[in-house]
């Protein structure tokens, strides 16, 4: 985990700044493109094996739209690194892991022991999602 | 009914342990009150206006004695003695103190009980029939599809910051006990010609104030995508619903707004993504869950009649039992109704005893009405007398099923911190004015409902008589409606035009109810009496 944001992937990350989806759209040879709550994630579908990061913003923490454009694109397969960004608070982190999350930037610091123990709290989850847990009816059903 | 097994049992403790560690950096000051109430409201406790309200979960309404018991426990040791059973067939307590919030959490996790997604922008608590699995007229028990959808949905990663609430009610019966045209899904079980399950999926209904019936948005979904369809439909919303005006971001917003067909386009579409994510539980998990319903060990040769010779007795046996699937048994109603009292409302020894009497008489089994009152589900006819004598005894015999003073009432100014007006009061005026049984009885079927303010909690805008509280220029004034129902002929009130004090408003009913026994035909009810001749004969009954 760096300083400035917290990290869940080994590859070295890309130092290149993130554009906004119009300026990427514009220029596709940009590798970062930053994602606002409103904008429609499909609409990098046809870019994703040339990106390497996508930042997907949290205005407030409440508004849930980032965690629809997690789940789409990584069940489009991208794999580069998205990283929620904004007001993003310990209590919401894990849901985000689940939605393909794999690194956070958020506004203000978190609380490392907090966030430990609650990404290890749940041993078992009733849905699959984008990480690799196992439901728990399939755990049920061998 | 549905037991835990070391997986169920093992979330809802990590949620007890989550929520106390929640609390615990509030009361510390590690988060601001902003921060914190998504995360108490996901977990049913408000904070109302003396106290917080704790709002228990009861999924699709069943529960057993040992739950019930808790619940009597919880008001004995954390309330003051009581609770209060929901129009959502959940029970809520009024007088929570935030410190022991995890500790009683603890003491639900104990009987596989908990509070999970009961407020919130969350998928809520599931609803369904409470005759299900022993109503004549379901072709399935619908509550092993309420199960599967609440372990689905319980802290569904993607759909835990949703614009607003949302309400899915399930049903497999033709007869609708359960609103589902007025939730944000409503789903009937249902057999296609070739014989296989499905469902209707009704989207878009809803109360508050701005109130819809629910169209049909798809006529026959495979029973077995019941789930994936579900997160179709949650994530065009979840990305297209307005989060602009809290007012405006339900999902029936957004089917009105996009119209009915571009609506289920896109849903539609979505779901052909959503399926490649082969998130359906299988039948095999289906039927797993469904063993847990089967139906009890029903006696044969039991006798199906009654010995009416009681007065008393039968009367409550015509107003609150209903026929039941199995021969010599019957379903049997407890009103929370009573007279004067606040609808909804149990102590803790009257929640007791139901407990005991479900023992002895039902199987063990109890449901939760969205009326507000109590049902066992399985009593020998038997064993009717017996039972009524007890409940009689104990102030739980008020004879008034779907009678004009079995009124659903949301709790309004007296504990709400959003509402106008009290509901309370005006539920306990107007069931004192028609606290004559023969008179009740003359008027028949007659389904009122009060809400205290425009989110529409008590239902008005689906009651044959509507009331909605507001307030004007700082006074207490109360609107009256005509027409709505929440069954299988859904439709919403029309208000009749200026509203009334408190007790205008109960002389307006009165004036209601007297033109309705002047103008109805043989065998009408309020609301088919209304529907035939229109609202212009009340609203000069009532304005002159």
């Amino acid at each position: 985990m760096g300083d400035d944001y917290l990290r869940f992937r080994d590859d070295e990350p890309t130092e290149e700044p993130a554009v906004t989806l119009d300026a990427f759209l514009d220029q596709t040879n940009s590798s970062a493109v930053l994602l606002e709550a409103g904008e429609d994630a499909r609409r990098l579908l046809p870019h994703l094996d040339h990106i390497r990061l996508i930042e997907v913003d949290f205005p407030r923490f409440r508004d849930g739209r980032g965690y629809s454009s997690a789940r789409i694109l990584r069940e489009a397969g991208y794999t580069g690194e998205l990283r929620a960004t904004g007001d993003v608070l310990v209590d919401q982190m894990d849901h985000m892991r689940r939605c393909g999350f794999d690194s956070f930037a958020p506004n203000a610091p978190i609380d490392a022991a907090v966030l430990r123990a609650s990404l290890e709290r749940y041993e078992y989850r009733y849905q699959s999602a984008a990480d690799d847990a196992v439901p728990v009816w399939k755990l049920r059903h061998g | 009914m549905y037991r835990y097994d070391k997986y169920d049992q093992a979330i809802v403790d990590a949620r007890v342990e989550e929520f106390r560690d929640q609390a615990r950096r509030r009361l510390a000051g590690q988060m601001t009150d902003d921060q914190f109430k998504p995360l108490r409201l996901k977990n049913g406790l408000y904070l109302q206006l003396h106290a917080y309200m704790l709002r228990v979960a009861i999924p699709y309404g069943t529960l057993n004695s040992r739950q019930m018991r808790m619940l009597a426990h919880i008001a004995r040791k954390y309330d003051r003695g009581y609770g209060h059973f929901t129009t959502r067939q959940n029970i809520q307590y009024n007088w929570i103190k935030l410190e022991e919030a995890a500790d009683i959490l603890a003491e639900l996790a104990t009987v596989e009980m908990h509070a999970i997604q009961t407020s919130g922008e969350s998928i809520r608590n599931l609803s369904s029939d409470q005759y299900a699995g022993a109503a004549a007229d379901e072709i399935l028990d619908p509550r092993p599809w309420a199960e599967l959808l609440r372990q689905a949905t319980t802290f569904h990663p993607e759909f835990s910051y949703l614009p607003r609430k949302f309400k899915i009610a399930v049903t497999a019966a033709d007869e609708d006990r359960a609103a589902i045209r007025l939730h944000d899904i409503g789903l009937k079980l249902v057999r296609n010609e070739a014989g296989e399950l499905g469902f209707e999926v009704y989207i878009g209904g809803g109360m508050g104030r701005t109130p819809f019936v629910a169209p049909l948005i798809r006529p026959f979904l495979p029973a077995d995508n019941l789930f994936s369809y579900l997160e179709a439909a949650l994530r065009v919303w979840n990305r297209g619903g307005r989060r602009d005006n809290i007012h405006k971001q339900r999902i029936k917003i957004l089917v009105h707004d996009l119209g009915q067909e571009e609506f289920t386009r896109q849903v539609e579409e979505e779901w052909q993504h959503i399926l490649r994510n082969n998130s359906d539980v299988p039948r095999a998990e289906v039927d797993r869950i469904a063993a847990y319903f089967a139906p009890p060990p029903f006696e044969t040769g039991l006798p199906d009649t009654i010995d009416r010779s009681d007065p008393d007795f039968a009367l409550w046996v015509d107003q609150n039992v209903k026929p039941h699937k199995a021969p010599g048994y019957a379903i049997v109603n407890i009103s929370l109704k009573p007279v004067g009292g606040i609808p909804g409302d149990a102590s803790a020894e009257q929640i007791d005893l139901m407990a005991d009497l479900a023992e002895r008489y039902s199987f063990d089994e109890l449901r939760v009405t969205h009326a507000q009152n109590i049902v066992l589900p399985h009593v020998p006819k038997r064993e009717l007398h017996a039972l009524w004598t007890i409940l009689d005894e104990a102030g739980l015999a008020t004879p008034n099923l779907d009678l004009i003073s079995d009124i659903i009432a949301c709790p309004g100014l007296d504990y709400c911190s959003l509402a106008n007006a009290r509901s309370i009061p005006v539920a306990q005026k107007i069931a004192t004015r028609f606290a004559d049984l023969g008179r009740q009885r003359e008027l028949g079927e007659l389904k009122l409902k009060i809400s205290g303010c425009i989110n529409a909690c008590g239902h008005h805008h689906a009651g044959h008589i509507g009331i909605l509280g507001v307030d004007r220029k700082g006074t207490e004034n109360y609107q009256l409606l005509l027409g709505g129902s929440g069954a299988e002929d859904a439709s919403l009130g029309k208000i009749t035009g200026p509203g009334f004090n408190e007790d205008g408003i109960v002389d307006a009913v009165e004036r209601v109810t007297d033109r309705y026994l002047a103008l109805r035909e043989e065998g009408e009810r309020f609301l088919d009496t209304y529907r035939r001749v229109g609202f212009e004969p009340f609203k000069e009954a009532i304005y002159g």
